[in-house]
C-alpha cells in the first residue's frame, strides 16, 4: 500500500515518475521525470506546445496520467495501487488530493456572481466545512497579504487583471496547500500590472511555499527559482539552476529557445 | 477627435477649465420619423375610438360584467395553476434531460436526444389528445417487482384527474424545450470556472450548484420567462384532453350560452395579459438578481454602499 509511504517527508513534495498524458494519438507528454522538494520553487519554461501546462494540470489531476506515476507528498495522484492493480479514484477521492494543491490560472478563473470575499471563503466553507466567520477572517487576512483588503466587497469585473490574478492566488492559498501550481500566471496581464502579480508569488517563496511555476518571465525564474526545467516535445530538455540553464544551456533546444526570448 | 469628446461630456466647462471649446451645433432634424410617429399615433386614437363607441359587438358592458365573473376568475386560477404546475415539471425534467444530454454516458445522451426528437417533432394538442386516451390505451398503473405477484394497481381513470393529465402532458412537452435552454446555459459558463473550483476540491455536485448554475442563470432566465408566457397561452389548449374548466374553454362555454363570443374573448384576454404582466415584472426582478457581478449592472449589496 502506498499509504504506508505517505507522510515520510524525507519524500520529496512532487514526484514525477516518466509521467505520459496523449490526446487520442496526439502525445504531449511522452516521459516527464521530475522532482520537486518541499519548499523548493520551480520554474518551467518551453515553447507553446511543449506540455508545461498539461503536466501542472496533471499534478491535481485536472488532466489524467496515461502512463508513469505521480505523487504528491508520497500520495498517487489520480489512483490507488493495490497490490499489482491500480484503481482509478472516485471523483470524491480525486477532490480530497486537490484541495490541498492550490493552482492558479492564466485567466484568473474568479467566481464573477460572487464577491472577492466570498471568492475566497467558497472552497473553504464548502469543501473544509469552516465556518463563515472563520473563513472570512482568514480571507481578509490573506486579502491584507495581497494587499487587496479594501476590495473584499467588490465583484471580480471591477478589478484590473492584476488585482484579479492576487485574489485568484489568496483564493488558492485559503485551502492552505501544500504546494502551489502556478499556470502562466502572468500571461494575461498588461505589461505595467505583472510586477504586483510577480511581488505577490516572491513574497509567497520567501515564506517557504513549495511552487511549481509556468512562466516566461525569466527575469522572475532567475530571481526567485531554486531550479529551472526547460520542456520541449513532451520531456524535460534540461533542469539547472536558473543560472546554470539561462547562462550555460546545455542542450541545442534549450540555446534556440533562449535566444528567441531572451 | 479630442474636441468630440470633450464635448460629450457635460461638466467640462471651458470657461472655467480653459480646455477646448465644445461644439454648439444645431441637432438634425427628422421630419418623416416624426411625422410618422404623428400618424400612428393618430390611428390608434381613431382605432381606440372606434371600438368603443361605434362597435356594438365588442358589447363593453358584458365584457364589465364577466371580467369579474366568479367563474371566470376560477377558470383563471385554474390556467394559473397550471401554467405553474407544468413549468416547475418542465423545467425539473428538463434540467434532468440537459445534464443526460451532456453526459459522457452515449446511453444517457442518446435517450435524452430520442425524447427531445419526439416530444419537440410533435405538436403539442396532438400529445395533449394522447394524454387524454392514456386510460383507453393503459387501464392500470401497476408498480411491482417484474415477474412476480408483488405489488399494487390503480386503474388510471380514477388515479389521475384530467387536470393532471393535462399538466403532465404540458409538462413533458415543455421539458423538451426547457431542456435546450438549460443545456445552452450551462455551456455558455466559462468552463474555466468549473475548473478553477475542481481545483479547489469541491465536488462536482458543488461545482454545479455553486458555480455552473448561479452563472448559467442569466442566459437561462431570458428565454424561460419567454417559455412562461407562451406556456400560459399553450394552457388554452387543454380542451384536447379534455379538461374544460380553464380560461379559455370556460369563457368559451359561457359564450355558448349566451351566444355573444366577442366579449368573453376580450375578457379572456384581459386575463391573459393581466397574467402575463405581472410574470414580465417577476422575470425583470429574477434576471437584476442574476446579473450581480456583471460589469454593467451591479446590483450587489457591497456595490450601492
Amino acid at each position: 500500500m502506498t499509504d504506508q509511504l505517505t507522510g515520510s517527508s524525507s519524500f520529496p513534495m512532487v514526484l514525477a515518475e516518466r509521467v505520459v498524458k496523449a490526446y487520442g494519438s496526439h502525445v504531449v507528454l511522452s516521459d516527464i521525470s521530475l522532482s520537486v522538494d518541499r519548499g523548493e520553487v520551480v520554474c518551467i519554461i518551453g515553447p507553446s506546445g511543449s506540455g508545461k501546462s498539461t503536466f501542472l494540470r496533471c499534478i491535481n489531476h485536472l488532466e489524467r496520467l496515461d502512463g508513469g506515476r505521480l505523487t504528491v507528498d508520497g500520495e498517487l495522484i489520480g489512483y490507488r495501487q493495490s497490490g499489482d492493480k491500480i484503481y482509478e479514484l472516485k471523483p470524491r477521492e480525486a477532490a480530497q488530493q486537490r484541495k490541498d494543491i492550490g493552482m492558479v490560472f492564466q485567466r484568473f478563473n474568479l467566481f464573477p456572481h460572487l464577491t472577492v470575499l466570498e471568492n475566497i471563503i467558497e472552497a473553504p466553507t464548502q469543501v473544509k466545512r469552516q465556518s463563515r466567520a472563520a473563513a472570512s477572517t482568514r480571507a481578509m487576512q490573506l486579502l491584507e497579504r495581497v494587499g487587496l483588503a479594501e476590495k473584499a466587497k467588490a465583484y471580480p469585473a471591477s478589478l484590473s487583471g492584476g488585482q484579479q490574478q492576487r485574489v485568484a492566488i489568496a483564493r488558492a492559498l485559503a485551502m492552505d496547500p501544500k504546494l502551489m501550481l502556478f499556470d502562466e500566471p502572468t500571461s494575461a496581464l498588461d505589461p505595467e500590472l505583472v510586477g504586483e502579480v510577480l511581488d505577490v508569488m516572491k513574497q509567497l517563496a520567501k515564506d517557504g511555499m513549495t511552487m511549481i511555476v509556468v512562466t516566461h518571465e525569466m527575469g522572475f525564474a532567475r530571481e526567485v527559482a531554486d531550479s529551472l526545467v526547460f520542456m520541449d516535445g513532451g520531456v524535460v530538455v534540461e533542469r539547472g539552476t536558473p543560472s546554470d540553464v539561462l547562462g550555460n544551456p546545455q542542450h541545442a533546444r534549450t540555446r534556440a529557445f533562449l535566444s528567441k526570448v531572451l | 477627435m479630442a474636441t468630440t469628446r470633450s464635448a460629450r461630456v457635460p461638466e467640462a466647462d471651458p470657461g472655467i477649465s480653459g480646455g477646448p471649446e465644445r461644439i454648439r451645433a444645431i441637432p438634425l432634424r427628422h421630419p418623416v420619423r416624426n411625422a410618422l410617429a404623428v400618424l400612428l399615433v393618430l390611428l390608434a386614437a381613431s382605432f381606440i375610438w372606434d371600438a368603443a363607441f361605434n362597435r356594438p359587438a365588442y358589447d363593453w358592458l358584458s365584457v364589465g360584467k364577466y371580467v369579474f365573473d366568479i367563474r371566470v376568475s376560477q377558470a383563471a386560477l385554474v390556467t394559473l395553476e397550471l401554467t405553474v404546475l407544468s413549468m416547475v415539471g418542465a423545467i425539473l425534467l428538463g434540467s434532468l434531460l440537459a445534464v443526460m444530454r451532456l453526459s459522457p454516458n452515449p446511453v444517457l445522451r442518446g435517450i435524452a436526444w430520442v425524447y427531445l426528437w419526439i416530444f419537440r417533432g410533435t405538436p403539442v394538442y396532438v400529445q395533449l389528445v394522447f394524454w387524454g386516451l392514456l386510460a383507453t390505451i393503459y387501464r392500470f398503473i401497476s408498480v411491482g417487482i417484474p415477474f412476480t405477484d408483488i405489488g399494487v394497481s390503480w386503474t388510471t381513470q380514477d388515479t389521475l384527474s384530467v387536470f393532471w393529465l393535462a399538466v403532465i402532458g404540458l409538462a413533458l412537452n415543455e421539458a423538451a424545450y426547457m431542456a435546450e435552454i438549460v443545456r445552452a446555459g450551462m455551456l455558455s459558463v466559462d468552463p474555466g470556472q468549473s475548473e478553477a473550483s475542481t481545483a479547489l476540491g469541491m465536488s462536482w455536485a458543488q461545482t454545479m450548484r455553486r458555480i455552473v448554475i448561479p452563472q448559467s442563470m442569466r442566459v437561462i432566465i431570458p428565454p424561460t420567462g419567454n417559455e412562461v408566457i407562451s406556456m400560459l397561452k399553450t394552457t388554452s389548449l387543454v380542451t384536447a384532453v379534455p379538461l374544460s374548466t380553464d380560461l379559455y374553454t370556460r369563457t368559451r362555454d359561457i359564450s355558448a350560452e349566451t351566444f355573444n363570443p366577442i366579449p368573453l374573448l376580450i375578457v379572456a384576454s384581459i386575463w391573459y395579459l393581466l397574467f402575463t404582466s405581472i410574470l414580465m415584472i417577476g422575470q425583470y426582478f429574477l434576471e437584476r438578481r442574476f446579473a450581480r457581478g456583471t460589469r454593467f449592472v451591479d446590483v450587489g449589496p457591497g456595490a450601492s454602499s
